[in-house]
């Protein structure tokens, strides 16, 4: 039985949900937290001081510290005890993600290995599979790799051309085709290869690197994460044994796409850490850096900046791992040991697929307001590769375009949502008719309750979104699914919503706990925040309404924008005065 | 062989760390604590002993509950169980030493390790105290120990200005240890789960039985001197001049 507690998947867009409800960082336990610590010393020991030889590819470091990271039990977060491994919550597989981030490169690896390169062997896995591959996988004795992507196929994953022939004998499928921009590509030792079985039935199948017929390419030039391997693995008549098949034949998009929405939500924890690390060092430079006699850290110009950060850095935590919290909330009601085990967690967390694209994209979008922000705190010296703000600025830029394109995660949004009320999953009509009353009715003064702005703006947000999705399904019917420009603007009133609601809920959750120091930083990041955010979505919301309506449709969808956008936001300078001031004398990221 | 380890826990060393406005002491709201490294050198040094000879591995603390955190993280590097004497910030290194003392009696170890000194007041006094309370042997900031005569001695090389000394110290003794004894592990995450299970023994400080009213009385804390701009002279003349009459170095 599932509590009525546990939200259901995109059921955010449609209910107030209380605060206690929502998984925030306050929450980890003692455990979770000493796990984030061994983690973050790691980096800064072992990771951190040999930045310019991985950066100049060397490999075989990155391979150590990967088999390092293994002894430390960091790369059987998600493995089953039976096999060996500790088979804990996916929350704290993000703390791991989270703090292996202080290094791009390095993280984006130790993602690729015990993520996407692990995780379908573990859901997927016969006995024999993870018998033969698991023990070696967990320890870092051999290192993985997800082979989705070709040159031809990209978004577009299921048109992958890569095929696989059974041989006459029966005994094994030879692969042929490239698979092309490989996290890991040079030194896995196991691919995960997609392919389709008679060049129709795709289908994962667990690829040796030293098969007969497998080659990984060249390394590529990237912009950033140089410290990560990344090549074309070739497949020229791989021969690999039949019973290396992952799965069902046929069956490989459910892998590929399931795992991919755990890789998206560890995305998110990811750049929060990458983020909280470009953050520190900016602030440090602000402390340091002087001009016209005093630090530039004094300057409004630049505490503004210090103070946007870290609100959007708040709302981006409380994000990932209140998605984290849900997903993990739902995975507990599923009974270990039962026949179906893993099939029954994969639904569990498909359930959440809208909230892990939004927890990607707007955690990705955060990191590039917060990379970018630095190099400008850095003035000219940002722009050198003197100082790391250089490199953030660089290796940011990947996470908007793997584990799918933020185009393709925000299309998502609305696209599963649609799908899931057409199947009868979600009552968004009847939600819709209840949101176009109340948004055209006139609204009394938000409580003046602590956060009644907050709340009032986020109902109002949600009926605004209600509204504008049935206006559009009006307008468009079933094409709808081909209206991107509409669908995009959509999700970024879909992914506002989320944010707000995350940052609120979180910092309300905080002020009840008594810790009056940080409750007054958090209520100071969720108001700057819910002013970002807030204008934010209106302006996503308009665009939408105009690509949407027209006549009188649009003059009414336009008026209840303005209505549900209303935001005081007074004392917003405060609020940014105060974060930045806190931020400068920590000379970090100063919540938690 | 069984060794009791003394650990504690100190704001962590890349805090930026600000005085209370009396200066009666630092702020320690929402300043994470982490174990003295030092005391962590010396949690390492009992692991690797019991893991070459057997043994137990016990962990100490004196001070508020809070501190089970680094009780915890000992814990899950490998020592086997602790004692956590609760008790406030305030006691001075002679009741430290008393109330580990009081510890030492009851667990009955062949050896006590700590670290040399603090990070956070830098005393360097318990281990040398606790020794003497104790009346026994001491041997302090070492680099390496080794055991002799079927343990029931040691080798100690302390590091001494300029350069190395090997004592012999007779068992049961008490050893602090310097920054090159070893370096300490991290606490992996299977050890954190299993840290989860082990015993920490929870005393009052009052059921010791301790005198620790205090006999040294801090006055003050105050932030180091900020550095003050530099300035240019026009000649050797005023150079030497302000040497000897600013800075009063000449
Ligand atoms: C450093 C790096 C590491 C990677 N690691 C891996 C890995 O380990 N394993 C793996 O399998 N792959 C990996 N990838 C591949 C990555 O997932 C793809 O690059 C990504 O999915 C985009 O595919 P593409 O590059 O072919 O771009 P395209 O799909 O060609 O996209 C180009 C542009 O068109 C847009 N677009 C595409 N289709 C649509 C559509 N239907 N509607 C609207 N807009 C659309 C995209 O958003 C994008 O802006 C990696 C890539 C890089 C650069």
């Amino acid at each position: 039985m599932i509590s009525d507690k546990i939200l259901q998947g995109a059921e955010y867009l449609i209910r107030d949900v209380p605060s206690g409800d929502v998984f925030t960082p306050e929450d980890f336990t003692e455990e979770q937290r000493a796990l984030g610590e061994t983690t973050e010393q790691f980096l800064r020991n072992e990771v951190l001081p040999h930045v310019e030889k991985l950066e100049n590819h060397d490999f075989i470091l990155l391979v150590k510290l990967l088999r390092r990271f293994g002894e430390l039990g960091l790369l059987m977060i998600d493995a089953p005890e039976e096999y060996g491994g500790l088979e804990l919550d996916k929350t704290t597989s993000l703390v791991a993600a989270e703090k292996a981030s202080l290094y791009g490169g390095f993280s984006t690896a130790y993602a690729a290995h015990s993520g996407i390169g692990t995780l379908p062997l573990i859901y997927y896995g016969t006995k024999e599979q993870k018998e033969k591959y698991l023990g070696k996988i967990i320890t870092g004795e051999w290192l993985a790799a997800y082979c989705l992507t070709e040159p031809d196929s990209g978004s577009d994953a299921l048109g992958a051309r890569t095929s696989a022939t059974l041989t006459p004998d029966g005994k094994y499928y030879l692969l042929n085709g490239t698979k092309q921009f490989i996290t890991n590509g040079s030194f896995a030792d196991l691919y995960t290869v997609f392919a389709k079985v008679d060049r129709e039935h795709f289908t994962a199948f667990l690829v040796e690197r030293t098969f007969p017929g497998v080659k990984p390419g060249a390394e590529e030039k990237k912009l950033g994460i140089r410290g990560s391997s990344t090549t074309q693995v070739i497949l020229e008549d791989a021969r690999v044994p039949a019973e290396n098949v992952l799965g069902e034949i046929g069956k490989g998009h459910k892998i590929a796409f399931n795992v991919l929405n755990v890789g998206r939500l560890k995305l998110g924890a990811c750049v929060v850490g990458g983020g909280k690390c470009a953050l520190a060092e900016g602030v440090r430079y602000a402390n340091l850096r002087k001009q016209f006699g005093v630090t530039i850290g004094t300057f409004g110009a630049i505490r503004e900046k210090i103070a946007d950060m870290v609100a959007a850095l708040f709302a981006s935590e409380s994000v990932a791992y209140r998605v984290g919290g849900m997903v993990d909330a739902r995975l507990a009601t599923v009974p270990k040991g039962i026949p179906d085990y893993y099939e029954a967690y994969q639904h569990g967390i498909e359930e959440y697929s809208i909230e892990c694209a939004v927890a990607k994209v707007f955690c990705s979008d955060v990191l590039a307001l917060v990379a970018d922000e630095v190099v400008q705190i850095f003035g000219g010296y940002g722009y050198t590769q003197e100082y790391p703000a250089e490199r953030f600025y660089r290796d940011e830029r990947i996470n908007r375009i793997f584990e799918g394109t933020n185009e393709i995660n925000r299309m998502l949004i609305p696209g599963t949502l649609l799908r899931r009320a057409l199947k009868g999953e979600l009552p968004l009509q009847e939600e819709v008719m209840a949101a176009v009353g109340r948004l055209s009715a006139a609204r009394g003064e938000p409580s003046s309750a602590p956060f009644g702005a907050e709340k009032a703006l986020l109902r109002n947000l949600k009926d605004a979104f209600l509204v504008l999705a049935g206006a559009a399904v009006q307008r468009f019917g079933a094409k709808v699914r081909d209206e991107q420009e509409t669908l995009i603007a959509l999700a970024d009133v879909a992914i506002g919503v989320f944010s707000l609601e995350s940052a609120v809920l979180r910092a309300e959750k905080i002020a009840a706990s008594g810790n009056a120091g940080q409750a007054g930083l958090a209520e100071a990041a969720a108001g700057v925040f819910a002013f970002q955010a807030a204008e934010g979505a209106v302006t996503a919301a308009r665009r939408a309404a105009f690509y949407i309506g027209e006549g009188p449709t649009l003059q009414m969808l336009l008026s209840g924008i303005r209505r549900a956008g209303r935001y005081d936001a007074s004392g917003l300078l405060d609020a940014k005065r105060k974060l930045a001031a806190a931020t400068l004398e920590k000379e970090r990221y100063p919540i938690g | 062989m069984k060794i009791l380890v003394a650990i504690k826990p100190v704001p962590n060393p890349d805090e930026k760390v600000k005085i209370k406005g009396d200066g009666s002491g630092i702020v320690l709201d929402n300043i994470k604590m982490v174990v003295n490294p030092f005391c962590e050198i010396a949690v390492e040094e009992a692991l690797r002993i019991k893991e070459k000879q057997g043994g137990e591995v016990v962990v100490m603390m004196v001070g508020p509950k809070v501190g089970e955190q680094q009780v915890r993280t000992a814990l899950a590097m490998g020592a086997d169980r602790a004692v956590l004497v609760e008790a406030g910030t305030d006691l001075d290194s002679l009741a430290v030493a008393k109330v580990l003392a009081k510890v030492v009696e009851s667990e009955k170890p062949d050896m006590v390790l700590m670290g040399k000194q603090a990070v956070d007041d830098d005393n360097n006094q318990v281990g040398q105290i606790l020794a003497a309370v104790l009346g026994w042997p001491q041997a302090t900031f070492a680099s390496k120990v080794e055991f002799l005569a079927d343990n029931r001695k040691a080798n100690v090389t302390r590091e001494v200005d300029g350069g190395l000394e090997t004592i012999e110290v007779t068992l049961p003794a008490v050893v602090t240890t310097d920054l090159r004894l070893n370096e300490p592990r991290y606490a992996s995450l299977p050890g954190i789960m299993k840290a989860k299970k082990k015993e920490v023994k929870v005393l009052e400080l009052s059921s010791l039985g301790v005198d620790t009213a205090p006999r040294v009385k801090v006055l003050g804390y105050a932030p180091p001197k900020q550095r003050a701009g530099g300035g240019r002279v026009a000649s050797v003349q005023e150079l030497v001049e302000k040497l000897k009459n600013e800075a009063k170095v000449l």
